[in-house]
């Protein structure tokens, strides 16, 4: 018979598990039948071993908050991986000095108080103070997390999330877990002599100023109680993402995707949000004081009281996505959101009129923002003429929209009738090559029009192999540039090679804090509709200013919104790279017509 | 008592000041960071309503300031101005300065760069201008004409280019841009009599005695047609015409438009100089950008500071009419200080 003062820890862990099982069964009915099937044949392929790898350092070590702030990254690494160390020692420890396996599973937890006849004395020896190390190494992590409490800059954060019940239950009870721990098995020592370096000197201490005989029942049966307890909540709270983050790394490596429909895949990643808040400081929506973020999304999504304000006061820049430490997908998360959130019109779409392709191997799509600034289109019009590119200019006159602002908005319905549209004047073009001068339009035509046998190239992609082939002249021109990577170009398409090297063949490109995968927005996105002008300019200057501070000749970018967005105040320099490049082709033509009058007048 | 005022500007505002302070006996320096006098009025062709001659106005001007106490310092600009209890020590980048009782900013407006606007093709299609570059060309006497050096067949204005719009960050109206249009859509009218002309508005403001009257002229006499909606893209043809898309808001419907000649209404606002002046001397400024007068309705002509006055469209957009009024006020403003310090 247990003693009883183990029952709060092995109720905590019966419901714990049954919590989990249930939950684990739930979620595999509702993937749907590919998705099983993907799950079954990644089981038994290297992807469970990346998995496993991920897991140990993502879930246990922590390496992504490691490089993002080391103070906070050991904190969390101290109370994963301690703790979990704890469990194999302990039950390691309690396997050589009872020379046997059959115990009960509690049994290592409180092997102190029970203190049994080791059969390897020698080996117990050493047990005893490994253990008492990692005590401590998970008690340097907690004494963290209460300081983290009182004085979070310390740890590089301004703002953290608030806290709900359960939350609070499991918080609390898990700071008290290790110092119980200790206390209990500091008293224990003292009683029975079985401590380590650091249970047995302070168990000697407890005995001289206490009666451990009778702390000692009251000690473990607190300490059985705090782990039953967080056990008991662990679910409803926000550590869910304990078992929840490890079963997302599987999934994910087994090429399960987030789907436009709320699904179990997106209940896995809700899940996994450990509201560790990396997402709050990094958002630029800070600049114009809103609070939106995406740990508050993925919050309101799992307590069902999400509103529209939070749901689409979001630029979709994807900044908080990248440095998310469990990867969540947060954008596509919360374009299915805004998917399900959005009353789908049953417009009859008559207004769609099926346009006449002309056949041409290149078809350039300029984009509605590109029209909304002529100077990229005249200059790409520029670059065709001078390379002998001969093209279909889709959208020159009429065409309707991409389709991605519609989706970003949630009107998926309606999307998928302007991609339908589009998709059947580009087959119908016969074009082998797809070119666009903007990066919201290329990240839909890559991701959603599935065009199968055409290449999808941003222009930024375009005039590179351009200049490679020697089709148009790369002049340096003698300025200096900052290049400002557009959302969708770079974290959302992954193309922050290109344009630079374009840019270093016209002139000096300085590096900067805050580029690539961290860059700005420029804060015009149209993926955000409840934000205001005032609130846009905020994050513009805010841009602007660090930029300039760089002092260069001028701002480039690759993205007609973000260079209208900058322009729109017109104190700086700012072009598309498209411009750059057209404006040496104008000089070079320039200089060979000078050229010819001068042989002219020679003659 | 000092008896001297520091003006800064010399446009309609900072001359009408200028001349009827020194009519009272004060001394006035005008400091003008430009060659000549007149301000936007300098370059301007024809004025609404009555289409007379910019060019009577700046002779007005020139004879204003033709009096002894006053000294008029072109190609000057203010680089600090500082206080010592009631005197204003007003330096300029000509090392010279001035030991004052009263400073008066009446620097004016800046036309909206239309480059800002980029949808509209300004700076990017030879065949978009903007209402302040006609004006330029006709006070030259150049010929309107396309760039190709055709007499245009279709001109379009279109109207708060740069006004109303949250997007360059100009919330308010400029107040003279509206009839501007119809002034010169009348008189481009009258120059090519074939032409239709069409003017894109959002809504016209007619807030004068006789511009309703123009309006209701320029629609029955001068082939001028006026379509409630903004234009939203503009582009170029091969013939170097201009392709324009907008929405008939009145019909819900969308409309193209070949027209051989854009011209951009701009609107007016804050420029670098009253920026300058208001950091030198921490005045308030309205979130417009312009600068704050003490009391709308009292103290119009008063700034923030004790001793510096405020006249004409630095204050908010006024017409040329307007614009006297106020620094008639301005200049007995500064008079009742001056006496009563």
């Amino acid at each position: 018979m247990a003693p009883s003062f183990t029952y709060p820890f092995t109720i905590g862990v019966i419901i714990l598990f049954g919590v989990l099982i249930y939950k684990a069964v739930k979620w595999y009915a509702g993937f749907t039948k590919y998705d099983k099937i993907r799950i079954r044949k990644g089981f038994f392929t290297r992807k469970t071993l990346k998995s496993i790898k991920e897991s140990f350092n993502d879930g246990l070590l922590h390496v992504s908050i490691f490089r993002r702030n080391p103070m906070l990254g050991y904190m969390h690494m101290s109370l994963a991986f301690g703790w979990f160390l704890l469990i194999i020692v302990g039950h390691l420890e309690s396997v050589i000095t009872m020379g046997t396996f059959r115990f009960p599973f509690y049994y290592a937890v409180f092997l102190r108080y029970f203190n049994p006849l080791s059969v390897h004395p020698f080996s117990s020896e050493i047990f005893k103070h490994v253990m008492d190390f990692l005590l401590l190494f998970v008690l340097s992590g907690v004494s963290l997390a209460y300081f983290k409490r009182i004085n979070k800059r310390l740890f590089g954060m301004k703002r953290t999330t608030k806290l709900k019940v359960p939350d609070k239950m499991a918080l609390t009870s898990l700071w008290f877990i290790f110092p119980l721990r200790l206390f209990a098995e500091s008293i224990s020592a003292g009683i029975k002599h079985n401590g380590g370096f650091l249970t047995q000197p302070l168990g000697d201490f407890l005995v001289s100023i206490l009666n451990v005989y009778t702390w000692e029942y009251p000690v473990w049966f607190a300490y059985s109680l705090s782990l039953g307890v967080f056990f008991v909540f662990l679910t409803s709270s926000r550590y869910a993402h304990i078992p929840t983050e490890i079963l997302y790394i599987f999934l994910r490596n087994y090429g399960i995707k987030l789907k436009k429909k709320y699904n179990t895949y997106t209940n896995v990643q809700v899940y996994s949000c450990s509201r560790c808040g990396m997402c709050l400081d990094i958002c630029q929506l800070n600049d114009a004081n809103i609070h939106t973020q995406s740990v508050y999304l993925i919050k309101r999504i799992r307590n069902h009281n999400l509103t529209d304000d939070v749901l689409f006061n979001c630029l979709l820049c994807g900044k908080c996505q990248q440095a998310c430490p469990v990867h969540i997908d947060i954008n596509d998360l919360r374009i299915t959101q805004r998917i399900e959130s959005t009353r789908q019109y049953n417009s009859s779409y008559d207004y769609l009129e099926e346009m006449e392709a002309i056949s041409s191997k290149v078809v350039y799509f300029a984009g509605c923002m590109s029209h909304l600034t002529p100077g990229i289109v005249q200059a790409m019009k520029k670059i065709f003429a001078h390379s002998g590119t001969s093209y279909w200019f889709m959208d020159e006159d009429k065409a309707p929209c991409c389709g991605r602002p519609l989706m970003q908005a949630g009107q998926y319905d309606a999307a998928m009738k302007l991609i339908e549209t589009n998709r059947k004047a580009i087959y119908d073009s016969g074009a082998t090559q797809l070119i666009t001068s903007c990066p919201i339009c290329y990240k839909v035509f890559k991701e959603d029009y599935h065009l199968k046998n055409i290449q999808v190239l941003h222009h930024t992609q375009f005039i590179l192999k351009l200049i490679e082939k020697g089709k148009i002249p790369a002049m340096p021109t003698g300025n200096s540039f900052v290049y400002h990577d557009p959302c969708d170009l770079g974290r959302g398409s992954n193309i922050y090679e290109q344009p630079r090297e374009i840019l270093r063949k016209y002139g000096t490109l300085i590096p900067i804090r805050k580029e690539k995968e961290n860059a700005l927005c420029c804060g015009g996105s149209l993926a955000n509709i409840k934000i205001d002008m005032t609130e846009r300019d905020a994050i513009k200057k805010h841009a602007l200013d660090m930029y300039f501070g760089y002092k260069p000749d001028m701002l480039v970018t690759a993205c007609p919104l973000c260079k209208k967005t900058f322009t729109r105040n017109n104190i700086y320099p700012i072009f598309d790279i498209a411009e750059i490049v057209a404006a040496t082709i104008t000089q070079s033509a320039c200089r060979k017509v000078c050229e010819v009058a001068e042989v002219e007048n020679m003659l | 008592m000092n008896k001297s005022i520091v003006v800064i500007g010399a446009g309609v505002a900072g001359i009408e000041v200028a001349s009827i302070l020194a009519d009272m006996g004060y001394n006035v320096f005008i400091i003008e960071k430009n060659k000549n006098i007149g301000g936007n009025v300098a370059f301007w062709h024809h004025l609404f309503p009555n289409n007379r001659s910019a060019a009577e106005v700046r002779e007005y001007m020139n004879q204003k300031i033709k009096v002894p106490n006053i000294t008029l310092f072109p190609n000057t600009e203010v680089t600090d101005i500082s206080q010592k209890k009631n005197v204003y020590v007003v330096r300029t980048n000509k090392d010279a300065t001035f030991e004052v009782g009263a400073v008066l900013i009446a620097t004016g407006f800046t036309p909206f760069d239309a480059r800002r606007k980029e949808e509209y093709g300004y700076g990017i299609y030879d065949n978009v201008i903007t209402s302040v570059d006609l004006e330029k060309k006709l006070e030259r006497g150049e010929n309107i004409t396309t760039t190709q050096g055709m007499a245009p067949k279709r001109i379009a204005f279109v109207h708060c280019v740069g006004s109303r719009d949250a997007k360059v960050g100009h919330t308010y109206c400029s107040k003279v841009c509206c009839i501007t249009g119809v002034k010169q859509a009348i008189e481009m009218s009258k120059m090519f009599p074939d032409a239709e002309m069409y003017c894109f508005y959002m809504d016209l403001r007619m807030h004068g005695l006789e511009y309703e009257r123009f309006y209701k002229d320029a629609q029955e006499n001068y082939n001028t047609q006026f379509i409630r909606g903004r234009v939203s893209e503009v582009s170029e043809n091969k013939d170097k015409s201009i392709q324009l898309k907008a929405e008939d808001t009145l019909s819900g419907l969308p409309l193209k438009m070949k027209v051989d000649l854009l011209v951009l209404l701009v609107g007016m606002e804050q420029g670098k100089d009253s920026d300058k002046l208001c950091d030198i001397l921490h005045l308030h400024k309205t979130p417009e950008n312009f600068i704050q007068p003490q009391d709308p309705h009292l103290q119009g002509n008063v700034s923030s500071r004790q001793g510096v006055f405020i006249a004409g469209t630095c204050i908010q957009p006024m017409t040329i009419n307007e614009t006297m009024q106020n620094a008639r006020s301005a200049a007995l403003e500064i008079n009742h200080y001056l006496l009563h310090l």
